[in-house]
Protein backbone atom coordinates (compact mmCIF):
# COMPACT_ATOMS: atom_id res chain seq x y z
CA UNK A 1 0.00 0.00 0.00
CA UNK A 2 1.55 3.73 -0.63
CA UNK A 3 0.31 7.03 1.20
CA UNK A 4 0.15 10.37 -0.34
CA UNK A 5 3.46 11.54 0.78
CA UNK A 6 5.18 8.54 -1.70
CA UNK A 7 3.94 10.60 -4.60
CA UNK A 8 4.12 14.17 -3.78
CA UNK A 9 6.97 16.16 -4.87
CA UNK A 10 7.93 13.53 -7.29
CA UNK A 11 7.85 13.51 -11.22
CA UNK A 12 3.57 13.56 -11.57
CA UNK A 13 4.24 11.81 -15.40
CA UNK A 14 6.16 8.79 -13.34
CA UNK A 15 3.42 8.86 -10.70
CA UNK A 16 0.84 8.53 -13.38
CA UNK A 17 2.62 5.91 -15.54
CA UNK A 18 3.37 3.60 -12.71
CA UNK A 19 0.05 3.63 -11.41
CA UNK A 20 -1.26 3.02 -14.60
CA UNK A 21 1.34 0.14 -15.32
CA UNK A 22 0.30 -1.21 -11.68
CA UNK A 23 -3.26 -1.21 -12.75
CA UNK A 24 -2.85 -3.02 -15.87
CA UNK A 25 -0.65 -5.47 -13.62
CA UNK A 26 -3.39 -5.90 -11.72
CA UNK A 27 -6.17 -6.45 -14.21
CA UNK A 28 -7.52 -9.78 -12.78
CA UNK A 29 -8.88 -8.30 -9.81
CA UNK A 30 -11.37 -6.35 -12.29
CA UNK A 31 -10.94 -3.56 -9.65
CA UNK A 32 -10.61 -0.83 -13.56
CA UNK A 33 -14.10 -0.39 -15.65
CA UNK A 34 -11.72 1.90 -17.49
CA UNK A 35 -8.59 4.13 -17.55
CA UNK A 36 -8.35 7.66 -18.43
CA UNK A 37 -4.75 7.04 -19.51
CA UNK A 38 -4.58 9.99 -22.08
CA UNK A 39 -6.12 13.17 -19.85
CA UNK A 40 -4.06 11.86 -16.97
CA UNK A 41 -0.70 12.09 -18.92
CA UNK A 42 -1.52 15.68 -20.30
CA UNK A 43 -2.62 16.62 -16.92
CA UNK A 44 0.46 15.43 -15.41
CA UNK A 45 2.61 16.84 -17.70
CA UNK A 46 1.37 20.53 -16.88
CA UNK A 47 1.83 19.65 -13.45
CA UNK A 48 5.72 18.95 -13.76
CA UNK A 49 5.60 22.15 -15.86
CA UNK A 50 4.09 24.24 -12.64
CA UNK A 51 1.44 25.56 -14.37
CA UNK A 52 -0.79 23.22 -11.77
CA UNK A 53 -0.19 23.00 -8.31
CA UNK A 54 -1.87 22.04 -4.82
CA UNK A 55 -1.76 20.12 -2.24
CA UNK A 56 -2.24 16.60 -4.42
CA UNK A 57 -0.21 17.94 -7.32
CA UNK A 58 0.63 15.26 -9.25
CA UNK A 59 -0.98 12.42 -7.09
CA UNK A 60 -2.55 10.00 -8.55
CA UNK A 61 -6.08 8.90 -7.42
CA UNK A 62 -9.27 6.39 -8.90
CA UNK A 63 -12.90 7.12 -8.64
CA UNK A 64 -15.61 5.03 -8.55
CA UNK A 65 -17.60 4.44 -11.89
CA UNK A 66 -20.47 6.83 -10.66
CA UNK A 67 -18.71 10.14 -10.33
CA UNK A 68 -19.08 12.22 -13.28
CA UNK A 69 -15.68 12.43 -15.21
CA UNK A 70 -13.80 13.36 -18.10
CA UNK A 71 -11.21 11.44 -20.35
CA UNK A 72 -13.36 7.98 -20.31
CA UNK A 73 -16.83 7.02 -19.80
CA UNK A 74 -19.15 7.07 -16.65
CA UNK A 75 -20.71 3.49 -16.63
CA UNK A 76 -22.39 3.20 -12.72
CA UNK A 77 -21.38 -0.28 -14.33
CA UNK A 78 -24.83 -0.42 -16.07
CA UNK A 79 -25.29 -1.32 -19.18
CA UNK A 80 -27.77 1.86 -19.78
CA UNK A 81 -24.68 4.11 -19.24
CA UNK A 82 -22.41 1.96 -21.14
CA UNK A 83 -21.15 4.27 -23.58
CA UNK A 84 -22.07 7.68 -21.82
CA UNK A 85 -19.65 10.56 -21.73
CA UNK A 86 -19.86 12.73 -19.06
CA UNK A 87 -20.71 16.68 -19.95
CA UNK A 88 -19.10 17.72 -16.74
CA UNK A 89 -17.34 16.69 -14.02
CA UNK A 90 -18.45 15.99 -10.15
CA UNK A 91 -17.91 18.80 -7.94
CA UNK A 92 -15.77 16.61 -5.57
CA UNK A 93 -13.47 15.74 -8.91
CA UNK A 94 -13.12 19.45 -9.35
CA UNK A 95 -12.04 20.42 -6.04
CA UNK A 96 -9.36 17.46 -5.86
CA UNK A 97 -8.25 18.43 -9.87
CA UNK A 98 -8.05 22.16 -8.27
CA UNK A 99 -5.42 20.73 -5.95
CA UNK A 100 -3.12 19.18 -8.54
CA UNK A 101 -4.63 15.67 -8.04
CA UNK A 102 -4.68 13.36 -11.35
CA UNK A 103 -7.44 10.75 -12.14
CA UNK A 104 -6.03 7.71 -13.39
CA UNK A 105 -9.04 5.64 -13.87
CA UNK A 106 -12.98 4.49 -13.08
CA UNK A 107 -13.23 1.70 -10.09
CA UNK A 108 -16.06 -0.88 -10.61
CA UNK A 109 -19.29 -1.00 -8.42
CA UNK A 110 -22.53 -2.53 -8.39
CA UNK A 111 -24.71 -1.01 -11.28
CA UNK A 112 -25.31 1.53 -9.71
CA UNK A 113 -23.75 0.70 -6.54
CA UNK A 114 -27.08 -1.23 -5.46
CA UNK A 115 -25.50 -3.79 -3.93
CA UNK A 116 -22.72 -4.88 -1.41
CA UNK A 117 -20.16 -7.08 -3.18
CA UNK A 118 -19.66 -6.01 -6.79
CA UNK A 119 -21.37 -8.94 -8.27
CA UNK A 120 -23.97 -6.56 -9.06
CA UNK A 121 -21.71 -4.91 -11.98
CA UNK A 122 -23.33 -5.63 -15.12
CA UNK A 123 -19.69 -6.20 -16.29
CA UNK A 124 -18.98 -8.79 -13.90
CA UNK A 125 -17.39 -8.77 -9.98
CA UNK A 126 -14.11 -7.36 -8.51
CA UNK A 127 -12.41 -9.80 -6.56
CA UNK A 128 -11.02 -9.26 -3.22
CA UNK A 129 -7.41 -7.43 -2.72
CA UNK A 130 -6.59 -10.59 -0.03
CA UNK A 131 -8.25 -13.83 -1.67
CA UNK A 132 -9.90 -13.92 -5.44
CA UNK A 133 -11.98 -16.50 -4.59
CA UNK A 134 -13.80 -14.20 -2.96
CA UNK A 135 -16.15 -10.78 -3.21
CA UNK A 136 -14.31 -6.98 -2.86
CA UNK A 137 -17.32 -5.76 -0.76
CA UNK A 138 -19.94 -3.54 -2.72
CA UNK A 139 -21.01 -0.97 -3.76
CA UNK A 140 -17.55 0.97 -4.10
CA UNK A 141 -15.52 -2.46 -4.52
CA UNK A 142 -13.21 -1.42 -6.84
CA UNK A 143 -12.02 1.93 -4.89
CA UNK A 144 -11.25 -0.46 -2.03
CA UNK A 145 -9.32 -2.52 -4.08
CA UNK A 146 -6.83 -0.51 -5.87
CA UNK A 147 -6.37 1.28 -2.55
CA UNK A 148 -4.99 -1.75 -0.88
CA UNK A 149 -3.68 -3.16 -3.82
CA UNK A 150 -1.40 0.03 -3.89
CA UNK A 151 -2.42 1.57 -7.54
CA UNK A 152 -3.55 4.62 -6.00
CA UNK A 153 -3.07 5.99 -2.47
CA UNK A 154 -6.59 7.03 -2.65
CA UNK A 155 -9.66 6.34 -4.18
CA UNK A 156 -12.98 8.02 -4.06
CA UNK A 157 -16.40 6.00 -3.41
CA UNK A 158 -20.38 6.24 -2.47
CA UNK A 159 -21.75 5.21 0.76
CA UNK A 160 -25.65 5.04 1.48
CA UNK A 161 -26.24 2.21 3.43
CA UNK A 162 -22.01 0.85 3.89
CA UNK A 163 -20.53 1.48 0.10
CA UNK A 164 -17.44 2.60 1.56
CA UNK A 165 -17.30 1.04 5.00
CA UNK A 166 -17.73 -2.43 3.94
CA UNK A 167 -15.65 -3.03 1.46
CA UNK A 168 -12.72 -0.76 3.16
CA UNK A 169 -13.55 -3.33 5.61
CA UNK A 170 -13.44 -6.40 3.40
CA UNK A 171 -10.13 -5.08 1.86
CA UNK A 172 -8.07 -3.65 4.87
CA UNK A 173 -7.73 0.26 4.24
CA UNK A 174 -9.53 2.84 5.86
CA UNK A 175 -12.89 4.04 4.63
CA UNK A 176 -14.75 7.31 5.17
CA UNK A 177 -18.30 7.77 5.19
CA UNK A 178 -19.00 11.57 6.11
CA UNK A 179 -21.94 13.45 7.83
CA UNK A 180 -24.14 13.78 5.74
CA UNK A 181 -24.10 17.05 3.40
CA UNK A 182 -20.14 17.18 4.00
CA UNK A 183 -19.72 16.81 0.05
CA UNK A 184 -21.51 18.06 -2.39
CA UNK A 185 -23.14 15.03 -5.01
CA UNK A 186 -23.32 17.57 -7.87
CA UNK A 187 -22.20 15.72 -10.82
CA UNK A 188 -22.37 11.87 -9.11
CA UNK A 189 -25.13 9.43 -10.10
CA UNK A 190 -28.07 9.96 -7.48
CA UNK A 191 -29.03 6.50 -5.75
CA UNK A 192 -31.09 7.25 -2.16
CA UNK A 193 -30.89 11.05 -1.85
CA UNK A 194 -31.80 10.73 1.82
CA UNK A 195 -28.39 9.16 2.48
CA UNK A 196 -26.14 9.59 -0.05
CA UNK A 197 -22.47 10.81 0.80
CA UNK A 198 -19.10 10.68 -1.06
CA UNK A 199 -16.06 9.67 0.83
CA UNK A 200 -12.89 8.08 0.62
CA UNK A 201 -10.55 4.90 0.81
CA UNK A 202 -7.32 6.02 2.60
CA UNK A 203 -4.12 3.99 3.94
CA UNK A 204 -4.00 6.26 7.16
CA UNK A 205 -6.05 8.87 8.84
CA UNK A 206 -4.00 11.94 7.91
CA UNK A 207 -4.19 11.07 4.11
CA UNK A 208 -8.09 10.90 4.71
CA UNK A 209 -8.08 14.14 6.34
CA UNK A 210 -5.96 16.13 3.62
CA UNK A 211 -8.75 14.54 0.96
CA UNK A 212 -11.75 15.07 2.87
CA UNK A 213 -10.81 18.88 3.92
CA UNK A 214 -10.25 19.01 -0.08
CA UNK A 215 -13.73 17.81 -0.61
CA UNK A 216 -16.06 19.14 1.82
CA UNK A 217 -17.71 22.21 1.49
CA UNK A 218 -20.67 23.94 1.01
CA UNK A 219 -21.82 23.89 -2.75
CA UNK A 220 -24.52 26.15 -4.65
CA UNK A 221 -25.36 23.18 -7.07
CA UNK A 222 -26.10 20.75 -4.30
CA UNK A 223 -28.08 22.38 -1.81
CA UNK A 224 -27.99 19.62 0.96
CA UNK A 225 -24.52 20.52 1.39
CA UNK A 226 -24.03 21.60 4.90
CA UNK A 227 -22.12 24.72 6.14
CA UNK A 228 -18.31 24.39 5.93
CA UNK A 229 -17.69 22.71 9.54
CA UNK A 230 -14.86 20.29 8.03
CA UNK A 231 -10.78 21.26 9.62
CA UNK A 232 -8.60 18.69 10.62
CA UNK A 233 -8.12 18.46 14.56
CA UNK A 234 -6.17 16.63 16.96
CA UNK A 235 -8.15 14.26 19.00
CA UNK A 236 -9.71 14.78 22.84
CA UNK A 237 -7.96 12.86 25.49
CA UNK A 238 -9.99 10.46 27.32
CA UNK A 239 -12.79 10.15 25.16
CA UNK A 240 -15.94 8.51 25.98
CA UNK A 241 -16.57 5.82 24.01
CA UNK A 242 -19.66 3.41 23.65
CA UNK A 243 -19.32 -0.48 22.57
CA UNK A 244 -23.03 -1.04 20.62
CA UNK A 245 -23.81 -4.56 22.57
CA UNK A 246 -26.29 -5.38 20.02
CA UNK A 247 -23.35 -5.49 16.97
CA UNK A 248 -22.04 -8.39 19.01
CA UNK A 249 -24.40 -11.41 19.15
CA UNK A 250 -23.85 -14.98 18.70
CA UNK A 251 -25.01 -14.10 14.78
CA UNK A 252 -21.75 -12.31 14.52
CA UNK A 253 -18.65 -14.47 12.90
CA UNK A 254 -16.14 -14.89 16.35
CA UNK A 255 -12.92 -13.83 14.50
CA UNK A 256 -14.76 -10.43 14.30
CA UNK A 257 -15.76 -10.08 18.12
CA UNK A 258 -12.31 -10.89 18.77
CA UNK A 259 -10.57 -8.50 16.59
CA UNK A 260 -13.22 -5.76 18.02
CA UNK A 261 -12.63 -6.58 21.53
CA UNK A 262 -8.71 -6.02 20.70
CA UNK A 263 -9.42 -2.61 18.94
CA UNK A 264 -11.07 -1.80 22.27
CA UNK A 265 -8.30 -2.58 24.74
CA UNK A 266 -6.20 -0.50 22.41
CA UNK A 267 -8.08 2.61 23.19
CA UNK A 268 -8.22 2.00 26.61
CA UNK A 269 -4.32 1.45 26.36
CA UNK A 270 -4.72 5.17 25.15
CA UNK A 271 -6.58 6.20 28.00
CA UNK A 272 -10.32 6.28 26.35
CA UNK A 273 -12.84 4.99 28.77
CA UNK A 274 -14.81 2.06 26.50
CA UNK A 275 -18.05 1.28 27.74
CA UNK A 276 -20.89 -1.25 26.52
CA UNK A 277 -24.03 0.37 25.29
CA UNK A 278 -27.43 -0.52 23.93
CA UNK A 279 -28.98 0.48 20.60
CA UNK A 280 -32.24 -1.17 20.79
CA UNK A 281 -33.48 -0.12 17.69
CA UNK A 282 -30.61 -1.62 15.47
CA UNK A 283 -32.97 -4.91 14.69
CA UNK A 284 -35.07 -2.72 12.67
CA UNK A 285 -32.60 -0.25 11.01
CA UNK A 286 -31.66 -3.23 8.01
CA UNK A 287 -36.03 -2.93 7.57
CA UNK A 288 -35.99 0.76 7.86
CA UNK A 289 -33.89 1.24 5.20
CA UNK A 290 -34.54 -1.53 3.10
CA UNK A 291 -38.09 0.95 2.84
CA UNK A 292 -36.75 4.09 2.67
CA UNK A 293 -33.67 3.46 0.27
CA UNK A 294 -35.81 1.68 -2.67
CA UNK A 295 -37.94 4.31 -2.64
CA UNK A 296 -35.76 6.86 -3.49
CA UNK A 297 -34.17 4.53 -5.91
CA UNK A 298 -37.57 3.99 -7.49
CA UNK A 299 -37.79 8.00 -7.83
CA UNK A 300 -34.13 8.78 -8.58
CA UNK A 301 -33.50 6.02 -11.80
CA UNK A 302 -37.26 7.07 -13.16
CA UNK A 303 -34.85 9.23 -15.51
CA UNK A 304 -33.02 6.26 -17.06
CA UNK A 305 -35.41 5.78 -19.92
CA UNK A 306 -33.39 6.02 -23.38
CA UNK A 307 -34.50 9.59 -24.17
CA UNK A 308 -32.10 11.88 -22.92
CA UNK A 309 -29.20 9.97 -22.85
CA UNK A 310 -27.93 6.14 -22.27
CA UNK A 311 -28.31 3.30 -24.64
CA UNK A 312 -31.76 3.10 -26.32
CA UNK A 313 -33.59 0.08 -27.16
CA UNK A 314 -35.09 -0.18 -30.38
CA UNK A 315 -39.15 -0.28 -29.98
CA UNK A 316 -41.68 1.54 -31.96
CA UNK A 317 -43.70 3.18 -29.84
CA UNK A 318 -42.58 5.13 -26.61
CA UNK A 319 -44.05 2.86 -24.03
CA UNK A 320 -41.88 0.01 -25.75
CA UNK A 321 -38.75 2.63 -25.60
CA UNK A 322 -39.52 3.28 -21.90
CA UNK A 323 -39.54 0.07 -21.18
CA UNK A 324 -37.18 -2.18 -22.83
CA UNK A 325 -34.72 0.47 -22.37
CA UNK A 326 -35.11 0.01 -18.61
CA UNK A 327 -35.00 -3.81 -18.93
CA UNK A 328 -32.03 -4.24 -20.64
CA UNK A 329 -29.98 -0.97 -19.26
CA UNK A 330 -30.71 -2.32 -15.62
CA UNK A 331 -29.32 -5.63 -13.76
CA UNK A 332 -31.70 -7.72 -11.39
CA UNK A 333 -31.21 -5.96 -8.45
CA UNK A 334 -31.50 -2.50 -10.16
CA UNK A 335 -34.86 -3.62 -10.87
CA UNK A 336 -36.26 -5.71 -7.54
CA UNK A 337 -35.51 -2.46 -5.75
CA UNK A 338 -37.16 -0.02 -8.44
CA UNK A 339 -40.03 -2.48 -7.87
CA UNK A 340 -40.00 -2.67 -4.18
CA UNK A 341 -39.73 1.26 -4.27
CA UNK A 342 -43.10 1.21 -6.09
CA UNK A 343 -44.33 -1.48 -4.02
CA UNK A 344 -43.56 0.31 -0.53
CA UNK A 345 -44.94 3.82 -2.13
CA UNK A 346 -48.12 2.60 -3.79
CA UNK A 347 -51.18 3.59 -2.78
CA UNK A 348 -52.78 1.70 -0.08
CA UNK A 349 -48.83 0.39 0.96
CA UNK A 350 -47.43 4.00 1.69
CA UNK A 351 -48.66 4.55 5.44
CA UNK A 352 -48.14 1.03 6.22
CA UNK A 353 -44.22 1.00 4.97
CA UNK A 354 -42.91 4.04 3.84
CA UNK A 355 -44.19 6.26 6.49
CA UNK A 356 -43.66 3.97 8.91
CA UNK A 357 -40.33 3.18 8.24
CA UNK A 358 -39.71 7.33 8.10
CA UNK A 359 -40.79 7.11 11.72
CA UNK A 360 -39.09 4.28 12.69
CA UNK A 361 -36.27 6.02 11.14
CA UNK A 362 -37.02 9.00 14.13
CA UNK A 363 -36.92 6.22 16.81
CA UNK A 364 -33.50 4.98 15.73
CA UNK A 365 -32.41 8.90 15.66
CA UNK A 366 -33.28 9.25 18.97
CA UNK A 367 -31.75 6.83 20.85
CA UNK A 368 -28.09 7.93 19.00
CA UNK A 369 -28.98 11.28 20.08
CA UNK A 370 -29.41 10.10 23.70
CA UNK A 371 -26.24 8.22 23.17
CA UNK A 372 -24.16 11.12 22.23
CA UNK A 373 -25.02 13.06 24.90
CA UNK A 374 -22.94 10.77 26.92
CA UNK A 375 -20.61 9.16 24.50
CA UNK A 376 -18.12 11.35 22.48
CA UNK A 377 -17.97 7.55 19.90
CA UNK A 378 -19.62 4.43 19.45
CA UNK A 379 -18.01 1.43 18.21
CA UNK A 380 -19.28 -1.66 16.55
CA UNK A 381 -17.98 -4.14 13.70
CA UNK A 382 -18.48 -2.95 9.88
CA UNK A 383 -19.82 -6.05 9.04
CA UNK A 384 -20.80 -8.99 11.02
CA UNK A 385 -18.30 -11.29 8.64
CA UNK A 386 -15.02 -11.24 6.92
CA UNK A 387 -15.41 -11.37 2.82
CA UNK A 388 -17.74 -13.93 2.05
CA UNK A 389 -16.99 -16.24 -1.24
CA UNK A 390 -17.96 -14.98 -4.66
CA UNK A 391 -21.62 -16.50 -5.67
CA UNK A 392 -21.81 -17.28 -1.84
CA UNK A 393 -25.26 -15.08 -0.94
CA UNK A 394 -26.18 -14.00 -4.87
CA UNK A 395 -29.03 -16.37 -5.16
CA UNK A 396 -30.61 -14.80 -1.75
CA UNK A 397 -31.04 -10.99 -1.47
CA UNK A 398 -31.87 -10.95 2.29
CA UNK A 399 -29.11 -12.44 3.00
CA UNK A 400 -27.20 -10.19 1.11
CA UNK A 401 -28.85 -7.25 2.64
CA UNK A 402 -28.28 -8.59 5.85
CA UNK A 403 -24.40 -7.73 5.58
CA UNK A 404 -25.26 -4.48 5.94
CA UNK A 405 -26.76 -4.68 8.98
CA UNK A 406 -24.48 -2.79 11.09
CA UNK A 407 -23.47 -0.11 8.77
CA UNK A 408 -26.98 1.39 7.55
CA UNK A 409 -27.83 2.77 11.36
CA UNK A 410 -25.44 5.28 10.86
CA UNK A 411 -26.53 6.35 7.03
CA UNK A 412 -30.16 6.88 8.35
CA UNK A 413 -29.34 8.94 10.83
CA UNK A 414 -26.41 11.46 8.61
CA UNK A 415 -23.60 10.24 11.36
CA UNK A 416 -19.97 9.87 10.42
CA UNK A 417 -19.06 6.93 9.92
CA UNK A 418 -15.67 5.28 9.53
CA UNK A 419 -13.98 1.79 8.69
CA UNK A 420 -10.60 1.33 10.07
CA UNK A 421 -8.64 -2.26 9.87
CA UNK A 422 -8.76 -4.05 13.07
CA UNK A 423 -6.50 -6.86 12.00
CA UNK A 424 -7.18 -10.20 10.33
CA UNK A 425 -9.12 -13.43 10.57
CA UNK A 426 -6.59 -16.81 11.19
CA UNK A 427 -6.87 -16.80 7.16
CA UNK A 428 -5.64 -13.31 6.84
CA UNK A 429 -9.18 -11.87 5.87
CA UNK A 430 -8.89 -8.41 6.90
CA UNK A 431 -11.66 -7.10 9.69
CA UNK A 432 -12.55 -3.49 10.20
CA UNK A 433 -14.10 -1.75 13.10
CA UNK A 434 -17.02 0.85 12.63
CA UNK A 435 -16.63 4.35 14.49
CA UNK A 436 -19.07 6.26 14.75
CA UNK A 437 -19.46 9.93 15.68
CA UNK A 438 -22.17 12.57 16.23
CA UNK A 439 -22.98 14.61 12.93
CA UNK A 440 -20.00 17.03 12.32
CA UNK A 441 -17.73 15.11 14.22
CA UNK A 442 -16.09 13.41 11.36
CA UNK A 443 -12.44 15.68 11.79
CA UNK A 444 -12.62 14.62 15.40
CA UNK A 445 -13.13 10.55 14.22
CA UNK A 446 -9.95 10.64 11.90
CA UNK A 447 -7.98 12.59 14.68
CA UNK A 448 -8.94 9.35 17.06
CA UNK A 449 -8.02 7.22 14.71
CA UNK A 450 -4.25 9.00 13.54
CA UNK A 451 -3.92 9.46 17.29
CA UNK A 452 -3.95 5.26 17.32
CA UNK A 453 -1.80 4.18 14.51
CA UNK A 454 1.49 2.52 15.63
CA UNK A 455 0.00 1.72 18.96
CA UNK A 456 -0.91 -1.93 17.35
CA UNK B 1 -42.70 -14.12 7.24
CA UNK B 2 -43.32 -14.04 3.70
CA UNK B 3 -45.98 -11.18 1.89
CA UNK B 4 -47.50 -13.02 -1.01
CA UNK B 5 -46.89 -11.42 -4.17
CA UNK B 6 -48.66 -12.37 -7.37
CA UNK B 7 -47.60 -12.84 -10.55
CA UNK B 8 -50.01 -10.01 -11.53
CA UNK B 9 -48.69 -7.95 -8.29
CA UNK B 10 -45.24 -8.39 -10.29
CA UNK B 11 -46.60 -7.30 -13.52
CA UNK B 12 -48.66 -4.11 -12.02
CA UNK B 13 -45.34 -2.99 -10.22
CA UNK B 14 -43.24 -3.66 -13.23
CA UNK B 15 -45.99 -1.55 -15.72
CA UNK B 16 -45.56 1.24 -12.38
CA UNK B 17 -41.83 0.97 -12.83
CA UNK B 18 -41.78 1.15 -17.28
CA UNK B 19 -39.99 -1.68 -16.94
CA UNK B 20 -41.15 -4.43 -19.54
CA UNK B 21 -39.53 -7.82 -17.77
CA UNK B 22 -38.72 -10.90 -19.89
CA UNK B 23 -40.77 -13.76 -19.33
CA UNK B 24 -37.96 -15.39 -17.32
CA UNK B 25 -37.69 -12.96 -14.85
CA UNK B 26 -40.73 -12.97 -13.71
CA UNK B 27 -40.96 -16.25 -10.87
CA UNK B 28 -37.66 -15.20 -9.64
CA UNK B 29 -38.63 -11.45 -9.05
CA UNK B 30 -42.22 -12.80 -7.38
CA UNK B 31 -40.35 -15.07 -5.09
CA UNK B 32 -37.32 -12.05 -4.34
CA UNK B 33 -39.85 -8.73 -3.68
CA UNK B 34 -41.95 -11.43 -1.58
CA UNK B 35 -38.92 -12.36 0.74
CA UNK B 36 -38.17 -8.73 1.01
CA UNK B 37 -41.31 -7.52 2.05
CA UNK B 38 -41.40 -10.54 4.68
CA UNK B 39 -38.42 -9.09 5.80
CA UNK B 40 -39.72 -5.14 6.15
CA UNK B 41 -42.70 -6.31 7.72
CA UNK B 42 -41.36 -6.43 11.17
CA UNK B 43 -41.49 -2.43 11.22
CA UNK B 44 -45.36 -3.69 11.66
CA UNK B 45 -44.63 -4.75 15.54
CA UNK B 46 -42.99 -0.97 16.05
CA UNK B 47 -45.49 1.28 18.37
CA UNK B 48 -44.59 4.37 16.43
CA UNK B 49 -47.79 6.14 17.24
CA UNK B 50 -47.42 10.36 17.75
CA UNK B 51 -43.88 9.67 16.24
CA UNK B 52 -43.05 12.17 13.42
CA UNK B 53 -41.56 11.05 10.47
CA UNK B 54 -37.73 11.71 9.58
CA UNK B 55 -37.64 13.17 6.25
CA UNK B 56 -34.39 14.55 5.44
CA UNK B 57 -31.24 14.45 8.15
CA UNK B 58 -29.82 18.14 7.00
CA UNK B 59 -31.27 20.37 9.93
CA UNK B 60 -31.45 22.75 7.13
CA UNK B 61 -34.58 24.32 5.78
CA UNK B 62 -35.78 25.99 2.56
CA UNK B 63 -32.17 26.69 1.19
CA UNK B 64 -32.70 29.20 -1.57
CA UNK B 65 -29.93 31.23 -3.83
CA UNK B 66 -30.50 34.37 -5.63
CA UNK B 67 -32.49 34.15 -8.58
CA UNK B 68 -29.57 35.00 -10.81
CA UNK B 69 -29.17 33.29 -14.27
CA UNK B 70 -25.48 31.23 -13.91
CA UNK B 71 -23.37 30.07 -16.42
CA UNK B 72 -23.06 26.02 -17.23
CA UNK B 73 -20.27 24.47 -18.33
CA UNK B 74 -22.12 22.47 -20.56
CA UNK B 75 -23.70 23.49 -23.52
CA UNK B 76 -26.78 22.67 -25.55
CA UNK B 77 -24.58 21.32 -28.35
CA UNK B 78 -23.12 18.81 -25.83
CA UNK B 79 -25.80 18.21 -24.28
CA UNK B 80 -28.07 17.08 -27.28
CA UNK B 81 -24.93 15.01 -27.96
CA UNK B 82 -26.32 12.71 -25.20
CA UNK B 83 -29.29 11.78 -26.63
CA UNK B 84 -29.26 8.63 -28.76
CA UNK B 85 -31.50 10.03 -31.83
CA UNK B 86 -31.65 13.63 -32.63
CA UNK B 87 -33.25 15.76 -35.29
CA UNK B 88 -33.62 19.46 -35.72
CA UNK B 89 -31.88 20.34 -32.61
CA UNK B 90 -34.33 18.39 -30.48
CA UNK B 91 -34.65 14.76 -29.15
CA UNK B 92 -36.24 12.30 -31.38
CA UNK B 93 -38.73 9.28 -29.84
CA UNK B 94 -41.12 7.44 -31.71
CA UNK B 95 -44.63 8.72 -32.05
CA UNK B 96 -46.12 8.48 -28.80
CA UNK B 97 -49.80 7.88 -29.77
Amino acid sequence: MTTIADYVGKSAVDNVRAAIDAARNSENFHALLSLTEERALERAARVDSGEITGRLAGVPFVAKDNFLTFGSTTTAASHILEDFHAPLQATAIEKLENEGAICIGKANLDAFAHGGSTENSAFGPTLNSVDQTRVAGGSSGGSAVVTALGIVPFALGTDTGGSIRQPASFNGVIGVKPTYGTVSRYGVVAMASSTDTIGCFTTNAADAELVMDIMAGQDTSDMTTLPDFFTPTDAKAQQKIGIIKESLTDDVDPQVVTRINEYVATLKDAGHVVEEVSLPMLKYALAIYYIIVPAEISSNLARYDGVRYGKRADASTLTGLYGQSRDKGFVTENKRRIMIGSYVLSSGYFDAYYLQAQKARTLLINEFNKLFETYDVLISPVSPTPAFKLGENVADPVKMYLEDIMSVPPSLAGLPALSVPAGKTNDGLPIGVQLIGQRRSDAQLLALVRSLEGEK
Amino acid sequence: MTTTITQDDVLHLAQLSNLQLADDEIAALQADLGNILGYVDQLAELDTTGVDPTYQVTDLENVSRDDVVQPHEANREELLKLAPEQANNQIKVPKVL
